[in-house]
């Protein structure tokens, strides 16, 4: 295949797999958890995309029975990431308020300055 | 009875989800913990029916809203889904009356009844994970275990728990979206969610997308290696298990890494083992590499800990060694000990962190040098403790030495030597740090501090005990075991290109 | 809290038809874009909205915190009661045909009675969010 039609035929997984590259890199390199969870969301946020983007189909509509459309999209994929959204909000909102908790103990959400902490006591 | 009978295993997971739901409405702790024991003690009933059938009359499959498998939601209870039904039924009833005191003393009055709704909210995802023969399904079933034990590491009352259940988040959920992207590859590939329908789409047929296929493997190998706390990646698991409160340590040892073995061995053996030739792939390979890693460094570093509870956390990575190396070996013998291996460790790990549990309950520390002499203060909880020790180690007449033996075995069905003598050379190690808090335990003076410590009431001695002698009776016994787990191998195997 | 009145009057006016819109959302979500999440979202938005602008004591006068915590269970024992009504009426769990006369109709209820579960657990999950992180700083 020519270098160009795979550029042009497969964009969205380049896309798909910068989000997740660079929402996994946020993961690892910030020290402050707040950035930590943001990192995480972009991560499971390009996820989203991997199950979404196939189930579309040009021109197809909602796959629901009308005389007048012949081309439907796959809506299983769109009710799987619906979960996956919620499944996601939820740990963001848990690791939030962990976060809080944690500078409520701590005073601070940067992990080094906080590993000192643990050490100095 | 009749009408309950083909409705089995949806109750098995609806059951402890209302209970959940209970246990939130009624906000104090008492009655919840009643719900959650009520609910404990069933759930053995559940699974033990299940696994009796299942080995009667084959698998059991149940299609929610009557909608056929592969475009509805199968439940999909086989000889491996039952025997590790009722493993973690079994553990979660057993250690239940212990909850009662002990969480009473550890976690604040007001949370209590949270603390059970999120126990039930845990079971209910565990068990949906063995139950469930969706592969999506398995992942909002992960989901719904992991979020409500982060809640329940969180709970404890050290704040270093707070750092604890962060870090274990965001491991977590690395590991679980890397399940569900491994998960979005198969269901690129074959169009289909179910475990045993993308096992039959995924045939040779698709041998020129293989690329597509060992990502996906790998994916999910390494997602579900996160949430067992393979080696290297158990980082978060000596944080957790350390400072989360006693039961909850002892009941996630016993069973939330189990469960994530469980689908690791689902993926392995049901469903890319029987699409693939997957022996061919270097997988097996870096999974035992990994293991005897695990076995030796977890192993070492677990010699050098001055608290008891991270101790047996690190122990519990070396022991997860052994786990995988079993399946890594996936061979007759060896896949058998890796499964044994699952229910010995799960019941003396459970026996050592009660025991770890019952000594914080009574002197409110675990640390080694608080725990001079403390055989002598408390001589039931501590025999329990030193019988479940021997198991670790791999005394013959315990268990612990029935899932070597098949190890060995299975190590040697491939010609290795190497592995035996390694798998021996780890148990030296077990013996080291074991043998120091046996030393400190009971051959030291007590000191002052725990002069007024004393064996602990009759509910949290009960299951202490009932344990150590499981860990007894298994090492004697292994029809219950070995028997089962060799059937469930059988049907693994048979399956396998 | 300084008294602004132009935002508490239009937070005021706008309140219902947001609610409204909720509804809109619940019910269509059998025909479109919509259903129990979104709804329930956009439910707990006019709790969060009333909050920021006329003050936490009155969103906790109109909208409990013991209540808005008892919606969170009760979306869903809701949804869990729907898929036993199944099982209790001899067929599979979640099997909405035998929950009226007819099949088609049995499964308009079922979903609707699940998307009601799911309004209420996901309204009921905001708000007690929003409060438990607003009261924090308190």
């Amino acid at each position: 295949m020519p270098t160009l039609a795979i550029v042009t035929d497969h964009y969205h997984y380049a896309i798909t797999i910068f989000l997740m590259m660079a929402g996994l890199y946020i993961v690892v390199a910030r020290g402050n958890m707040v950035k930590k969870l943001v990192g995480l969301s972009i991560f499971q946020t390009s996820v989203y995309l991997l199950y979404v983007e196939p189930g579309k189909i040009i021109g197809g509509t909602a796959p629901i029975i009308d005389p007048s459309f012949t081309v439907y999209s796959n809506p299983l994929p769109h009710v799987l990431m619906l979960t996956a959204i919620v499944v996601g909000m939820a740990t963001l909102a848990l690791g939030l308020a962990l976060v809080v908790r944690i500078n409520e103990a701590y005073g601070t959400i940067e992990e080094d300055e906080i590993f000192e902490r643990d050490r100095e006591t | 009875m009749n009408a309950v009978w083909p409705h089995l295993p949806i109750l098995q997971v609806v059951v402890p989800l209302i209970g959940a739901v209970l246990a939130g409405f009624l906000r104090r702790a008492g009655p919840a913990f009643a719900v959650a024991l009520a609910v404990s003690w069933l759930m053995p009933l559940i699974a033990g029916a299940m696994l009796w059938q299942v080995l009667a009359s084959g698998p059991i499959s149940y299609h929610i809203g009557s909608w056929p498998p592969p475009w509805g939601i199968e439940y999909r209870v086989d000889v491996l889904g039952g025997f590790m039904l009722l493993l973690v039924s079994t553990v979660g009833a057993v250690i239940m009356p212990f909850a009662r005191r002990s969480v009473a003393f550890e976690v604040e009055d007001g949370q209590q009844a949270w603390f059970y709704c999120m126990y039930l909210l845990c079971l209910t995802g565990l068990l949906g994970i063995v139950t469930t023969g969706d592969a999506f399904n398995a992942f909002v079933f992960l989901e719904v275990s992991s979020l409500s034990t982060y809640v329940l590491v969180a709970l404890g009352r050290d704040r270093r728990a707070l750092l604890a259940a962060f870090q274990y988040l965001i491991m977590g959920t690395i590991g679980a979206t890397f399940y569900i992207i491994g998960v979005g590859l198969l269901y690129l590939l074959t169009g289909s969610l179910n475990m045993a329908d993308i096992a039959a789409r995924l045939g040779p047929e698709w041998a020129g997308h293989s690329r597509a296929i060992v990502a996906a493997l790998a994916f999910i190998t390494v997602g579900v290696s996160l949430k067992l706390a393979l080696f290297p990646l158990h980082a978060w698991l000596p944080n957790a298990y350390a400072y989360a409160p006693s039961w909850v340590t002892a009941f996630l040892s016993a069973t939330a890494t189990k469960v994530a073995i469980y689908l690791l061995v689902r993926f392995f053996f049901s469903i890319f083992g029987v699409a693939i030739d997957f022996r061919e792939l270097p997988v097996t390979d870096i999974v035992i590499a990994l293991s005897i890693a695990a076995m030796f460094v977890a192993s070492v570093i677990a010699v050098f800990q001055t608290d008891l509870k991270r101790m047996l956390a690190y122990s519990s990575v070396a022991q997860i060694g052994y786990i995988t190396l079993g399946i890594g070996l996936a061979n007759q013998a060896g896949l058998t000990g890796g499964l044994v291996h699952i229910v010995n460790h799960a019941l003396m790990k459970a026996a050592l962190f009660l025991a770890a549990g019952a000594i914080f309950f009574r002197i409110g520390t675990v640390r080694l040098s608080d725990l001079a002499g403390i055989g002598r203060k408390m001589p039931l909880t501590m025999t329990a403790f030193t019988v479940a020790c021997f198991g670790l180690v791999g005394t013959p007449g315990t268990s612990g030495f029935i899932s070597k033996w098949f190890l060995v075995l299975g190590a040697l069905d491939k010609g290795w030597w190497v592995p035996v003598f390694l798998i021996v050379g780890s148990s030296l190690i077990a013996l080291v740090y074991v043998g120091r808090v046996l030393e400190v335990v009971w051959l030291r003076e007590p000191s002052a501090a725990i002069a007024n410590a004393s064996d602990p009431p009759l509910s949290m001695l009960l299951p202490l005990v009932v344990l150590a002698a499981a860990t007894i009776y298994f090492g004697l016994d292994t029809q219950w075991t070995a028997g089962i787990a060799g059937t469930a191998v059988k049907n693994l195997l048979g399956g396998l290109r | 809290m300084s008294y602004d009145l132009v935002l508490r009057v239009g937070t005021k006016l706008i309140l219902p038809f947001i609610l409204l819109f909720a509804l809109y959302v619940q019910f269509h979500g059998d025909y479109g874009p919509g259903g129990g999440f979104q709804a329930g979202v956009i439910a707990a938005s006019t709790v969060i909205l009333l909050a920021i602008t006329c003050g936490l004591d009155l969103a906790h006068r109109i909208a409990p915190q013991a209540v808005v915590q008892s919606m969170v269970p009760l979306g869903v024992l809701i949804y869990a009661g729907t898929g036993v009504a199944g099982l209790l009426l001899g067929k599979n769990y979640l099997d909405y045909s035998v929950l009226a006369h007819d099949p088609a109709h049995g499964h308009e209820l079922g979903i609707f009675l699940v998307e009601a579960g799911v309004l209420i657990t996901v309204a009921g999950t905001m708000t007690s969010l929003f409060y438990a992180f607003v009261e924090r700083g308190r």
